[in-house]
């Protein structure tokens, strides 16, 4: 990508962001709403730097969390997408499961398992990985069973048993979907781990969050929506990024290379 | 169909052709009938015989040399030793050079001719060629004929070869079966016997042209 071509990519979004800002700056200077409603901009710019010397024990807490629980998540719905296509009796067994899981509110959830498995790191990555197994299960399952049915049968044609149809067109057909799934996953990752932070906790964003608002520090709650918002978006990006290096057939992006 | 001989069969769409071969394929299997190759039945069992479908079906993730020896791999070969047999044939399929190239950069011409060396490289005695031509323009198509006869005389193996072009079937066959529509049936075969190699300027030939009338006939009546 060229720097004009990054440019045009970005500024419209840019332009929006800063307008958002911008008109919120002014609504706080013009109509002086109390801090502890809603702070300026600038304010919980200050805060931001006030809480700097703060800040790095909670991040660092809640991004071991999002990234293990998303690993975990991760292997464990890819491995249940394998399953589910392999054997057409698990998927009559686990969809139901599977579906049945999503529609317990985490909330309710996350001070059940704190119970389980005590206040530390544990929980919040079980939360996590909770969360996030599911979009990568789902968009797995339909990656390994969409596959062009001639690519199967070609591969049959040869002689292949089910075991390398499935590691030769299968599983690598399936990379995109899984990537796919996995870049839904990383944006609620985070914000996973807050909400079980949230319910008890000795360090994390959530901890954090649950300080200010105990205390009144609006401007910090928005320094923590920041970080969040931030940290999840990095690591939307990164999802993004390797799915790029692990599909590196598709060069649509290059210059015409062949005659 | 005798060894060593090319064998078309040209029918409407939908007489079951493409079927015919995905049965001589082994993956699919007949609601009533026989198939055998080499006096042993095939139905039921790939593996059997090179088969190469419609599209050309190069896995996408995959080089041109690894697509090209993806039968030897699956067949237990190691890589590299798939790899050391394909090398010297990129040259006689004209994709010396292209070894590295995903198959998303090649033209589709040059990804019909891994398809085809991918079919060649599976060293079986019998080749199911199903339109392997159908997705190419005109000009690339004419070239393919030449190429594919000098290909075929280099090591002679059993073709059989699925059409709906009259005109591919007389330049390439020593023999073309016609087939009726729904239920395919053989209604005419028509022994070719041109001396080869081929020239392109067959279609022109008295000969040709009658025989090209004969079996338009059959498949229209």
């Amino acid at each position: 990508m060229t720097a004009v071509g990054g440019l045009r990519r970005w500024a419209p979004a840019t332009v929006l962001l800063v307008g958002l800002v911008g008109a919120w700056e002014l609504y706080v200077i013009l109509r002086r709403p109390a801090a502890y409603v809603l702070p300026s901009p600038g304010r919980i710019g200050e805060a931001f730097v006030e809480s700097w010397p703060l800040l790095p024990t909670h991040v660092a807490t809640t991004v071991a969390e999002a990234l293990v629980g998303l690993a975990i998540g991760a292997v464990a719905g890819a491995g249940l997408a394998v399953v589910i296509t392999a054997v057409p009796l698990a998927r009559r067994v686990l969809e139901p499961v599977l579906v049945a899981s999503q529609t317990v509110p985490m909330i309710v959830l996350a001070p059940l398992l704190v119970l389980w498995f005590g206040i530390g790191m544990s929980p919040k990555i079980i939360v996590v990985a909770l969360i996030t197994f599911f979009p990568v299960a789902v968009s797995t399952t339909s990656g390994l069973t969409g596959v062009d049915p001639d690519l199967v049968d070609l591969v049959r044609s040869m002689g292949a048993r089910p075991g390398q149809v499935l590691r030769t067109v299968r599983l690598p057909a399936a990379v995109p979907a899984f990537f796919a799934g996995l870049r839904i996953a990383a944006a609620y990752a985070v914000a996973g781990a807050v909400v079980a932070e949230y319910v008890v906790a000795q360090r994390g964003l959530g901890v954090f969050l649950e300080r200010s608002r105990r205390s009144f520090q609006v401007d910090r709650i928005f320094v923590a929506v920041v970080i969040i918002a931030a940290l999840s978006a990095a690591l939307f990006a990164a999802v993004g990024l390797a799915a790029r290096v692990a599909s590196p057939w598709h060069v649509t992006n290059k210059a015409e290379e062949a005659p | 169909m005798g060894p060593a001989e090319f064998v078309s069969l040209v029918g409407p769409s939908g007489c079951g052709k493409s079927t015919l071969l995905k049965v001589l394929a082994g993956v699919l299997v007949p609601t009533a009938g026989a198939a055998e190759v080499g006096g042993e039945t095939v139905i039921g069992r790939p593996g059997r015989t090179a088969y190469m479908p419609q599209k050309d079906l190069l896995l996408p993730w995959r080089r041109t040399l690894d697509n090209a020896t993806l039968g030897a791999e699956l067949h237990g070969t190691a890589p590299a030793e798939a790899r050391t047999r394909a090398v010297p044939l990129l040259e006689r399929f004209g994709l010396a050079g292209f070894e590295r190239a995903w198959p998303e950069e090649l033209s589709g011409g040059m990804r019909q001719r891994v398809a085809l060396l991918r079919t060649f490289l599976l060293d079986r005695q019998v080749l199911l060629l199903d339109e392997p031509f159908g997705a190419l323009d005109a000009i690339t198509r004419r070239r393919m004929y030449a190429w594919l006869e000098t290909v075929w005389l280099h090591d002679r193996r059993s073709v059989l070869f699925v059409t709906h072009d009259v005109e591919e079937a007389l330049t390439l066959s020593d023999r073309v079966h016609v087939l009726s529509p729904r239920p395919g049936r053989v209604v005419d075969t028509v022994e070719v016997g041109f001396p080869r190699p081929r020239t392109a300027d067959l279609i022109g030939d008295a000969a040709f042209v009658r025989m090209r009338r004969r079996v338009l006939a059959a498949l229209g009546g």
